[in-house]
C-alpha cells in the first residue's frame, strides 16, 4: 500500500529507496571493477530498502539508529550522505568515520546513528543503552535497532529485549527477517516462529510486510508515537525478500544494474533471477504502485530514478577521488582523553 | 581535613557525591557494593537516587552493553559487576564495543562507562571467584584501568572515572582492601589518571606495586628496613594511562626493580611493566627485573594450595632480596 502522507514524500521515499539501490550497485561495482579496491568481505542492503526507508521515515533527526554489519542503507535511510558512506567503505578519509571503520562500522553520530556493532546482535544491548539513556534523561528520542534474523542466535538479544521489557525502555526491536541466519541460508530456529521468544517476554509484536514501505511506514508511525507515549518497547518483524546476488560473502550484481522499467516489464531480466525482480523487489513494486496511482504516472517515477543515478554517480566518484587516511593517524583516536 | 573510612566506603561516597553533582550518573547493579562495607552509606544513596539506580537481571552481557550504550548517549554509568570474573561474560561488549566506539567512529563518540569489579584471591573464592583480569583489559586500547590500592585512591579515582573521564574505565579494588581503612581528605577529592604515588621512598631497590600489592610491597620495604634495605615503593595508580615518568625516575635512582601484581604472570601487568622499564631504563638496571606475580595455573581452593599461589609480601621481600645480591 502507498504509504499515507503527501504524494511529494511518497516520492521522497522512493528517492531514498533507490539511492541505496544505486549506492549499493556503486559498492558491488568497486569491488568488481577496480581491483583492489575492496580487499575483504562485505554485505549489502540490496532487496531490504523498503524496511530501512519505512522505518527511519517514521523517525526524527535526534532518534536514535543502530545497525549491522549491512549498515549502508540504514545510514543513507536515516538521512546519510551516500558519499561520506562510499567513502567510508573503501576507508577514504572523507568517510563519516575518517576511514577508521570501513564498510562493517558505517556510522554517522551526527544523524544520532553513534557506534555500528558488525557483530551479529552486537547492537542490540547498545541500543537498549540509547534507550536507558533517552530515558533517565527525559529526553524525547526513539531507539530503532536494526538486525537479522541471525541475531535471534545470539545471547545478547535475548538479554537485551529482556531487560528493555522490564526497564519500559523507549525503544523497538526491528528484525529484519532476510531468512539468512548468520550467512547461513534456511537454517533452524529451535522457536520456529522467530517473534515467539520476544512474546515470551511480553514484548508487544508486530509482523510486517518488510517488502511493503507503506506498511512498515504506518506500522512504525504507530510504534514510535506509542513508544513517545510510554507504551515502549515493541519488536517488529519485517520479512523480506533475500535478494539472489547476496549469496555468498562477496556480493555480486546477478542481473546488472536494476532497470526502473523492469517494474513494468521484468522480461530483459537473466531468467535465473528474474522472479525475484518481478515478484521480490520492494523498489521496482513500489514504483509501479505510484506510478498507477491517480495524479502520478511512469514518467515521474523514472525521472526520480535519473536524477538519483546522477546523485549516486557523483558519490560514487567522490568516494574514489577522495584521499586515504595518512599512515601516521593510525594511532590516533584510542583515547578521548589524550585530546586526539 | 581528612576523615577515617573504608575503601569500601570511600567508593559508596564518590558515588553518592558524583549523582548529586552530574544528573548523567547512574548505578547499574549495585548488589556487593550493597552488602560490602559501604552498605550502610549506600543505603542512603538509594534513598536519594533511586530513580538513577538500575537493578539488572543477571545477564552481565546484556546490562554491560547497555552501560556502554547508555554512555554513548550522553550519561555516565557505573556498573558494579560485582567479582571481576563476572565480567568475562561481558567481554564482547566491554572490549568490543566500549573500548572500540571513539576509534571506530574517528573520534566523534565516545563512551564514558565505568566498570567496577572486585578482583582478586580472596580467600576461599576457588577459582572462578578469585580471577584477576587486569592484564585482560590492559590488553585492550580504548579501555583505561585503575586500581586503587587507599581509600583515599579509592574516592579520588572514582570521582575523576565519573565526573571527568571521557573514555571507558575499568575499575578494579580487591576484595581484601574493600574493609581496610584509611585517611581521605574532606572535600571533593581527585585523583587524576596517569599519576603514579610514591608509597614510600627509598634508594636501594624500586617496587612497582598495584592494588592489594601496594600494602603487601609497604610490609616488604618494612622486613627489609630492619636489614638496613631501602625499598622505594611506587603505586601506578592506573595502568592506563601509565605514568612512565615515575617509574622510570625511580628506576634510574636505585637501578633495581621488583614489579609485582596479583594477575597471572604470563603477559601480565607486572610482565608488560617489566618489559616497559628494561626498554626504557636498561642502562641504569644493575640486576635484572624480578616479577613477583601468580603462576600460570588456574586459581585452587585448598588453603595451602591458595597460599602457595598468593604473591605475598614474604615473596617480594625475597625477589627484592635477589635483585640486592
Amino acid at each position: 500500500m502507498l504509504p499515507d502522507m503527501p504524494r511529494d514524500q511518497q516520492l521522497d521515499l522512493l528517492r531514498k529507496m533507490l539511492m541505496i539501490r544505486r549506492a549499493e550497485e556503486h559498492v558491488v561495482r568497486f569491488n568488481e571493477e577496480h581491483e583492489g579496491l575492496i580487499r575483504g568481505h562485505f554485505h549489502i542492503y540490496i532487496g531490504q530498502e523498503a524496511t530501512g526507508v519505512g522505518v527511519c521515515a517514521a523517525l526524527a533527526r535526534e532518534d536514535y539508529v543502530f545497525s549491522t554489519h549491512r549498515n549502508h542503507g540504514h545510514v543513507i535511510a536515516k538521512g546519510g550522505d551516500p558519499g561520506k558512506v562510499l567513502a567510508e567503505v573503501i576507508g577514504r578519509e572523507t568517510g563519516y568515520c575518517l576511514g577508521r571503520g570501513g564498510t562493517f562500522h558505517v556510522a554517522a553520530p551526527d544523524l544520532n546513528i553513534l557506534h555500528t556493532s558488525a557483530i551479529v546482535g552486537g547492537s542490540t544491548a547498545l541500543a537498549s543503552g540509547a534507550a536507558l539513556a533517552a530515558q533517565v534523561l527525559e529526553s524525547d528520542a526513539v531507539t530503532v535497532v536494526f538486525f537479522g534474523d541471525g541475531a535471534m542466535d545470539e545471547g545478547v538479544a535475548y538479554e537485551s529485549m529482556n531487560i528493555a521489557r522490564l526497564w519500559n525502555l523507549p525503544l523497538i526491536f526491528v528484525m529484519e527477517n532476510n531468512y539468512r541466519r548468520a550467512g547461513r541460508v534456511n537454517t533452524d530456529h529451535a522457536a520456529d516462529d522467530l517473534p515467539n521468544i520476544p512474546r515470551a517476554l511480553n514484548l508487544e509484536t508486530v509482523t510486517v510486510d518488510g517488502d511493503d514501505v507503506g506498511q512498515v511506514h504506518g506500522t512504525l508511525k504507530e510504534l514510535v508515537r506509542r513508544v513517545r507515549a510510554g507504551e515502549g518497547p515493541f519488536f517488529v518483524e519485517a520479512r523480506t525478500h533475500p535478494w539472489p546476488g547476496n549469496d555468498g560473502a562477496h556480493p555480486e550484481l546477478v542481473a546488472g544494474l536494476t532497470d526502473i522499467n523492469w517494474a513494468w516489464d521484468a522480461s530483459p531480466v537473466p531468467e535465473n533471477v528474474r522472479s525475484w525482480y518481478a515478484e521480490g523487489d520492494c523498489i521496482l513494486a513500489y514504483a509501479r504502485e505510484l506510478a498507477d496511482s491517480e495524479g502520478c504516472d511512469r514518467d515521474t517515477v523514472v525521472r526520480v530514478d535519473e536524477e538519483v543515478r546522477r546523485e549516486a554517480d557523483a558519490a560514487a566518484q567522490f568516494a574514489l577521488t577522495s584521499p586515504l587516511p595518512p599512515p601516521e593517524a593510525a594511532v590516533r583516536y584510542a583515547y578521548a582523553g589524550r585530546g586526539d | 581535613m581528612s576523615r577515617e573510612m573504608t575503601l569500601g566506603e570511600a567508593l559508596v561516597e564518590a558515588l553518592s557525591e558524583a549523582m548529586e553533582q552530574d544528573r548523567r550518573v547512574v548505578l547499574i547493579g549495585g548488589g556487593l557494593v550493597s552488602s560490602g562495607p559501604g552498605a550502610q552509606r549506600f543505603r542512603a544513596v538509594r534513598e536519594r537516587h533511586g530513580n538513577r539506580i538500575k537493578s539488572p537481571p543477571i545477564a552481565e552481557l546484556g546490562y554491560c552493553g547497555i552501560a556502554a550504550g547508555a554512555a554513548m548517549a550522553g550519561l555516565r554509568p557505573l556498573v558494579d559487576i560485582g567479582t571481576a570474573t563476572f565480567s568475562y561474560e561481558a567481554i564482547p561488549q566491554i572490549n568490543n564495543e566500549a573500548a572500540i566506539a571513539y576509534s571506530n567512529s574517528g573520534g566523534q563518540t565516545n563512551a564514558p562507562v565505568t566498570y567496577f569489579m572486585r578482583y582478586g584471591i580472596r580467600g576461599g573464592g576457588g577459582v572462578q571467584h578469585s580471577g584477576s583480569p587486569q592484564p585482560w583489559y590492559w590488553n585492550t586500547p580504548g579501555l583505561q584501568v585503575a586500581m586503587p590500592a587507599t581509600p583515599a585512591d579509592a574516592k579520588g579515582l572514582l570521582r575523576t572515572a565519573l565526573l571527568k573521564s571521557q573514555d571507558p574505565t575499568i575499575f578494579m579494588a580487591h576484595e581484601r582492601l574493600l574493609g581496610e581503612r584509611g585517611t581521605v581528605p574532606d572535600g571533593e577529592h581527585e585523583t587524576g589518571f596517569g599519576k603514579a604515588a610514591v608509597a614510600r621512598e627509598g634508594g636501594d631497590v624500586t617496587i612497582v606495586a598495584t592494588g592489594v600489592q601496594v600494602p603487601r610491597a609497604m610490609a616488604a620495604a618494612e622486613a627489609l628496613a630492619k636489614d638496613g634495605i631501602s625499598a622505594e615503593v611506587v603505586d601506578p595508580r592506573t595502568l592506563e594511562p601509565l605514568d612512565t615518568d615515575t617509574l622510570l625516575a625511580s628506576v634510574r635512582k636505585t637501578g633495581r626493580l621488583v614489579v609485582t601484581d596479583e594477575s597471572h604472570d604470563n603477559c601480565g601487568v607486572a610482565a608488560n611493566l617489566a618489559a616497559l622499564m628494561a626498554d626504557l631504563a636498561f642502562d641504569s638496571l644493575k640486576a635484572p627485573i624480578k616479577r613477583v606475580a601468580i603462576p600460570h595455573v588456574p586459581i585452587p581452593f585448598a588453603v595451602p594450595l591458595e597460599d602457595y599461589v598468593t604473591p605475598t609480601a614474604g615473596r617480594i621481600e625475597e625477589a627484592a632480596r635477589s635483585v640486592l645480591e
